[in-house]
């Protein structure tokens, strides 16, 4: 057997068959969706005749369309009629086909990379697919997670399998340890802005490193949720006593003997100590800092003591001519240091950074303290069970005190497909994925960072260095 | 694409790098059940001002680009969200194809499968094309999808790479289901196999969701400390 990496592990062991010197057909465990990009793959397979391969194997969650207004659970309701339709017709799908959905009013529902992994749904040398960019969020549990486009879920759900081209193998290599103040978010900002947007294009990415092994299993979520922001096609993270542990907790169907047995499988899990990369990077946690991002690109990132960079540092007239968009829409001038923005809005959510332990971060940071006057503060829990979890542990009374909005899980301001958006102009303190222009609502201004930067920047009013601010 | 294989037509320039889906195809034309009506949301933001006005300068509102069938890239082109909608809208628009010096991974899937021609050419030579078509009278250029091949009115050529199976899609437009579908048995045999080996990767979503709810919300088996910071490092 030739030394090969645990990416090409998982894609052999879910080749069906190989179809030429590229494409595999790959077989798929899980298949997740959602309400928007779902609705045409399912009109695609009743204008065929088709019917749902493996219902079993088809996970729905309603969750880029919901409206977060803390209401009870039980009186959730979709007002925006499109909206409205759209949950309603991924409804009808979801029963015709005998699929398993977390609808509007369920008590478990939430953002889908969140509701998955806390149900014990993705584990270690899985196969997950989801016609969503950040179901790279997987690997951070050993499982092969990518987003797929609609005519692809239809072939998903049709088959169960999917035509793959196998990506290219890339290791990132992290050592030493994460400075205090400093997140796996920062990290994965870290990394973006020092590879780009496409340096990762075509690969297939393994974290490898001390300061990988370090890092909670929900922290490994967080960096391989935002691997996709380099253009990677997968990130992963071989499993260890970490992932087993977090897996374990959380799976309801299997029983102790099987558990034990899936985990001595998945110490298997692993690159092969002589195997081969198309590409190396190699990274120094200690000089990981707090990151922010100035522009409309998840690259265009800086430690909070750095400045806006002049025109002038672009390479070549296309990136100049970018840089020159971003800065005209998000309104800095290039000099401007990024501690001491003021900012409008804070966002703490998303399928990056709204599970437990990022909010017991921001709890931690704003414990005691008032969100500043004038701006405005939302924590969105990424399901109803990290939402209960943080009731019960007091975080969320923390954050209410603290003068925060505490609402209802779904994806929320991260992309603005429902009611919380904001408005043109406003700057937002985001946890979130995407500075997209206008990701947030037309002519947003986003600054994306860690859940303890954003809520140190909701008390002081403007972009602060928490490594100034911690009481750690 | 047309049954001779080849695209010839207006030529835009859009040299905008890392050119999201976000931009191509705004959240606000994401809420359909079908494929309708997304020429109207094509890069609506840069189209139009706030107020809903046509942006007279944007490339695409200029009257010498009015009916462009290619759209000239930058690199990273329809990077992002994996909406296939932006696909779609550039087709409804009336884009045969787009040429840039590299595509977003799930954007150029998503293209192959509705048989939208994506040109990959070095940078320079994009940049060049730009060029030409931005300064030249005629903004017109041409694909041959047999050859590979982009020439320009004055008679310059670049050719391409394609991958043969991604050719295949595009000129034949191959039914990937029907295909798929016609060796149903080998997934059948692979099934058996995969849960056997490996009992773990098959979920049992019904009895999860009946075993979490008959734990009530806490579920999670052992709780982590309150208000500690496990992400610090």
């Amino acid at each position: 057997m030739p030394a090969t990496t645990l990416y090409r592990k998982l894609v052999d062991s879910h080749t069906v068959e190989r179809l030429d010197a590229d494409n595999v057909l790959l077989y798929a465990d899980l298949h997740i969706m959602n309400e928007y990009t779902s609705p045409q793959a399912f009109a695609g397979l009743a204008q065929r005749g088709l019917r749902v391969r493996r219902p079993r194997q088809q996970l729905g969650v309603v969750d880029h369309v919901i409206p977060t207004r803390p209401v009870p659970i039980a009186a959730r309701t979709i007002d925006i009629a499109p909206a409205a339709r759209q949950a309603a017709n991924f409804a009808a799908n979801c029963a015709e086909q005998g699929i398993k959905l977390f609808d509007v009013r369920d008590p478990m529902q939430g953002i889908e990379h969140v509701v998955a992994p806390e149900l014990g749904l993705i584990r270690p040398g899985m196969v997950v697919l989801c016609g969503d960019s950040h179901t790279t969020t997987y690997g951070a549990l050993g499982a092969l997670g990518f987003g797929i486009g609609t005519s692809e879920v239809e072939h998903v759900l049709a088959t169960q399998t999917l035509v793959y081209r196998v990506a290219k193998d890339m290791r990132i290599q992290v050592d030493g340890r994460l400075p205090l103040g400093t997140t796996s978010k920062d990290l994965i900002l870290h990394i973006i802005a020092k590879i780009g947007a496409q340096g990762a294009r075509g690969y297939a990415v393994e974290y490898v490193g001390e300061a990988i092994t370090a890092l909670s299993a929900e922290a490994r979520m967080t960096l391989c949720n935002m691997t996709v922001e380099a253009g990677a096609r997968a990130a992963l993270i071989a499993p260890d006593a970490i992932t087993s542990d977090y897996v374990c907790e959380r799976i309801c169907d299997m029983d102790d003997a099987a558990l034990a047995a899936a985990r001595a499988a998945w110490r298997q899990l692993r690159t092969d100590a002589s195997a081969r990369f198309d590409a190396e990077h190699r990274f120094d946690a200690s000089e990981v800092a707090p990151y922010v991002t100035w522009g409309t690109s998840p690259d265009q990132a800086l430690p909070v003591d750095g400045t806006v960079p002049p025109l002038s540092d672009a390479a070549g007239d296309i990136e100049r001519a970018t840089w020159h968009k971003a800065l005209d829409y998000i309104g800095l001038a290039p000099g401007t240091p990024i501690e001491g923005i003021p900012i409008d809005r804070v966002f703490i959510g998303s399928c990056t950074n709204a599970r437990i332990e990022d909010l017991r971060e921001a709890a931690r940071v704003v414990w005691g303290r008032k969100v500043a006057p004038g701006v405005r503060a939302m924590v969105v829990p990424g399901s109803g069970l990290v939402r209960d979890q943080a009731e019960r542990e007091g975080i969320a009374q923390v954050l209410v005190e603290a003068g925060f909005e505490w609402r209802q899980p779904g994806c929320s301001m991260c992309l603005a497909m429902n009611d919380d958006v904001l408005a043109p102009g406003e700057r937002c303190a985001s946890t979130t994925n995407r500075n997209f222009e206008g990701r947030q609502g037309r002519g947003s201004r986003t600054h994306l960072m860690s859940p303890a930067m954003a809520a140190a920047a909701a008390i002081a009013g403007r972009i602060v260095d928490i490594r100034k601010e911690s009481r750690a | 694409m047309s049954e001779t294989h080849r695209i010839a037509g207006v030529a835009a320039p859009l040299p905008i790098g890392n050119l999201d889906t976000d931009q191509i195809m705004p959240k606000q034309f994401l809420l359909g059940i079908d494929k309708s009506g997304l020429a109207d949301g094509l890069l609506h933001d840069l189209r139009f001002d706030a107020e809903g006005r046509l942006r007279p300068d944007f490339v695409l509102n200029r009257p010498e680009y009015r009916g462009a069938r290619i759209l000239l890239g930058g690199a990273n082109f329809g990077c992002g969200s994996s909406r296939e909608h932006a696909v779609w809208g550039l087709q409804q628009a009336g884009f045969d194809a787009v040429v840039a010096p590299s595509y977003g991974e799930i954007f150029y899937f998503n293209a192959m499968n509705n048989r939208l021609l994506l040109v990959t050419l070095p940078p320079e030579q994009v940049q060049v094309l730009m060029d030409s078509v931005a300064h030249g009278q005629d903004k017109r250029l041409t694909i041959e999808l047999g050859e590979q091949i982009v020439s320009t009115p004055q008679g310059d050529e670049y050719p391409f790479d394609l991958q043969p199976r991604q050719k295949r899609m595009l000129i034949d437009g191959l039914d990937m289901i029907a295909m798929t579908l016609r060796d149903a048995a080998a997934i059948d045999r692979f099934e058996a196999e995969h849960w056997q080996v490996r009992p773990w990767c098959r979920v049992d979503i019904a009895r999860t969701r009946a075993r979490k709810r008959g734990a009530g919300l806490n579920s999670v088996r052992s709780q982590g400390q309150a208000l500690s910071s496990e992400k610090e490092r």
